[in-house]
């Protein structure tokens, strides 16, 4: 464990030779202590967790998560540091609220500017809603395509196909997937604008739906409806919602 | 093709076409004077406009062609149409000879109309004549356009296939490539300098050999798995246990000519969205063979079940397509498939060795 003063770093790489040069050049700078390396996301989410690291050296491109989600997962206190060879990344690391981001192959003074950036916020909230962040930084077009959620030390990966439905509860998204529940600390808003838009609708000022779930749709009271699933369960549609889902189905759909 | 008549849609040609005017007069001054009704120039003088109308009246045949094609369509349909228009066309045309005799009654007299009107009959055959003329000459011209368009066309794929090419070959090199291979070499130079110089060397091989095959319009197989190795070795180095590779590659299959780095591309795919996206890695497996006059090519390589879809992948086959396209035509088969956790490209082309 570190000693208090030294900052604590999470070298993350799923490439052995990526890490080692990572580790041979931040331990020869002062105060920073090494507190372990991952080569994969979800042990350094787990890491992460476990060790408390103050800085997290991450690579992009890994396999199962890739950088971005662990900076998604990662605990906002958590200073991250991107490691790439792409600098077609750059802009979206700066919406992740990123303190750096270091293009391979680099020089130590390179890293130890870095690390330098990250002392000097040490301690200091780094993101709010990564998540979010993330999500206004993705490409024009796409959307998202699948879902990162911590439980603890574990990760759940939902591909968002496998999405049923969002339910916004405080501060927290209750994702409903294949029978399961899952808590994620991110809005509904932040959400809904990362989804496909084509099969995903906010029905509700505190529900979004996958359009595939919907079984039909039943007035509750005059101007207010409730959305039956395949499922069974049963979820309230604002007026909006009803205008917004109505132009979605088209005039053929038995669904309306 | 263009809503103008292809005479009148360009300056040059309208000059020779008015000139047709006088010939045309002549032959219906001719017409016109045989059975003695007319004097020449009172022949002439209906004749010289007839014929100017005529020339202009009868360019519609174009349009009535191109919508009811000779060839093609059905006959009868056609037929009917240009009876039709012949009739309509050939009415309107004696129609305005008729004003024209009107207009020219001053000048030779009260009985010139009625004069003209027993001509009629005469006049119209050869109105008839004329569109079946028009007829057959636009037929010629519509024929000569196809095949200048189709002419057009193939020059036009050949452009396009050409560019495929190149576009493909200039999509080989990836930077992140070199820029995570030189990081790895960045780190052996501390820890492992030999392993760091025989990294420079195999980076260095593969380069030379993309560079030079890239020249060449097509290489043995051998040159190609070569380059391949080349490349697997450097990415080796970087994924170490993840990485390891299968050859399954007979002398029939390696002496084939296939275009230059047709296949880095798919082995490039291979790591990048195959070994890369595993934790655990796998093995890349390569075959080439010859099965009578074909070539057999097939990689194969572990991939994440659960990755939602394999982005930048679909670029690199693309290319590889279009190559396979513009070189072997339907010759060429292709195919990319995902089994669960492997994923499978195969290639099948006529087999070809040099000379």
């Amino acid at each position: 464990m570190k000693r208090s003063g030294d900052t604590g770093v999470l070298i993350v790489d799923d490439e052995a030779p990526a890490r080692s040069i990572l580790r041979e050049m931040l331990s020869t700078l002062p105060g920073v202590r090494i507190l372990g390396e991952c080569a994969n996301g979800f042990e350094a989410v787990k890491a992460a967790s476990e060790l408390r690291p103050d800085v997290v050296f991450l690579d992009i491109e890994m396999p199962k998560l890739d950088g971005f989600e662990v900076a998604e997962l990662l605990d906002p206190g958590i200073a991250v540091v991107f490691v790439t060879a792409y600098d077609s990344y750059a802009l979206r690391a700066f919406e992740a609220n990123a303190v750096d981001y270091v293009l391979k192959p680099f020089r130590a003074e390179r890293l130890a500017a870095a690390v330098e950036r990250a002392q000097a916020r040490v301690g200091r909230a780094h993101a709010n809603d990564r998540a979010a962040v993330l999500a206004a930084a993705r490409p024009p077009g796409t959307y998202l395509s699948r879902i990162v959620v911590k439980d603890g030390a574990r990760v759940h990966v939902i591909p968002v196909e496998k999405l049923d439905l969002a339910e916004a509860q405080d501060d927290y998204l209750r994702l409903k997937s294949e029978g399961k529940s899952y808590m994620k600390q991110q809005t509904i808003g932040g959400l809904s604008a990362a989804l496909d838009p084509e099969r995903f609708v906010r029905v509700h000022r505190s529900y979004v739906l996958n359009l595939d779930r919907l079984a039909r749709l039943e007035l509750y009271s005059k101007g207010s409806y409730i959305a039956v699933l395949t499922d069974g369960s049963r979820v309230p549609v604002s007026r909006e919602g009803h205008a917004r889902l109505k132009a979605m189905l088209g005039p053929g759909d038995s669904r309306r | 093709m263009s809503a103008l008549h292809p005479i009148l849609a360009r300056k040059g040609r309208l000059g020779p076409f008015l000139a047709a005017t006088l010939p045309l007069s002549a032959v219906l001054t001719g017409l016109l004077t045989r059975p003695g009704t007319f004097t020449v120039a009172e022949a002439f003088s209906l004749a010289l406009p007839l014929a100017l109308v005529s020339l202009f009246l009868y360019l519609s045949v174009w349009y009535t062609s191109r919508a009811v094609p000779l060839r093609g369509g059905s006959l009868a349909r056609t037929a009917v149409t240009h009876a039709v228009a012949a009739v309509v066309t050939t009415s309107v045309w004696v129609l305005s000879g008729a004003g024209v005799a009107r207009l020219l009654t001053p000048l030779w007299g009260k009985g010139f109309p009625s004069r003209f009107a027993a001509q009629v009959p005469v006049l119209f055959s050869t109105g008839i004549l004329l569109y079946l003329l028009s007829l057959a000459l636009h037929a010629v011209l519509l024929a000569f356009e196809a095949t200048r368009e189709a002419e057009r066309r193939a020059l036009e794929l050949q452009v396009l296939a050409r560019e495929a090419e190149l576009k493909a070959l200039k999509a080989q090199i990836h930077p992140h490539f070199l820029f995570n291979s030189l990081n790895s070499i960045s780190a052996l130079a501390g820890t492992d300098p030999a392993k760091a110089r025989s990294m420079c060397l195999y980076l260095s091989e593969f380069l030379r050999k993309s560079l030079a095959l890239g020249e060449r319009k097509s290489i043995p197989v051998k040159e190609e798995l070569a380059l391949a190795k080349a490349y697997l070795e450097v990415e080796g180095l970087r994924f170490g246990a993840r990485l390891s590779v299968e050859e399954d590659v007979e002398s029939d299959g390696e002496a084939c000519l296939v275009p230059p780095l047709l296949l880095q591309p798919l082995v490039e795919n291979a790591v990048r969205h195959g070994i890369a996206t595993t934790v655990e890695g796998g093995v890349i497996r390569l075959e080439a063979r010859r099965t009578g006059n074909r070539l057999r090519i097939l990689i194969e390589n572990p991939c994440d079940p659960e990755a939602p879809s394999r982005r930048g992948a679909g670029l690199g086959l693309t290319n590889v397509r279009r190559r396979l396209a513009a070189r072997y035509g339907p010759e060429a088969l292709f195919a990319a498939r995902r089994l669960a956790d492997r994923y499978l490209v195969v290639l099948s082309v006529p087999a070809q060795v040099a000379e």
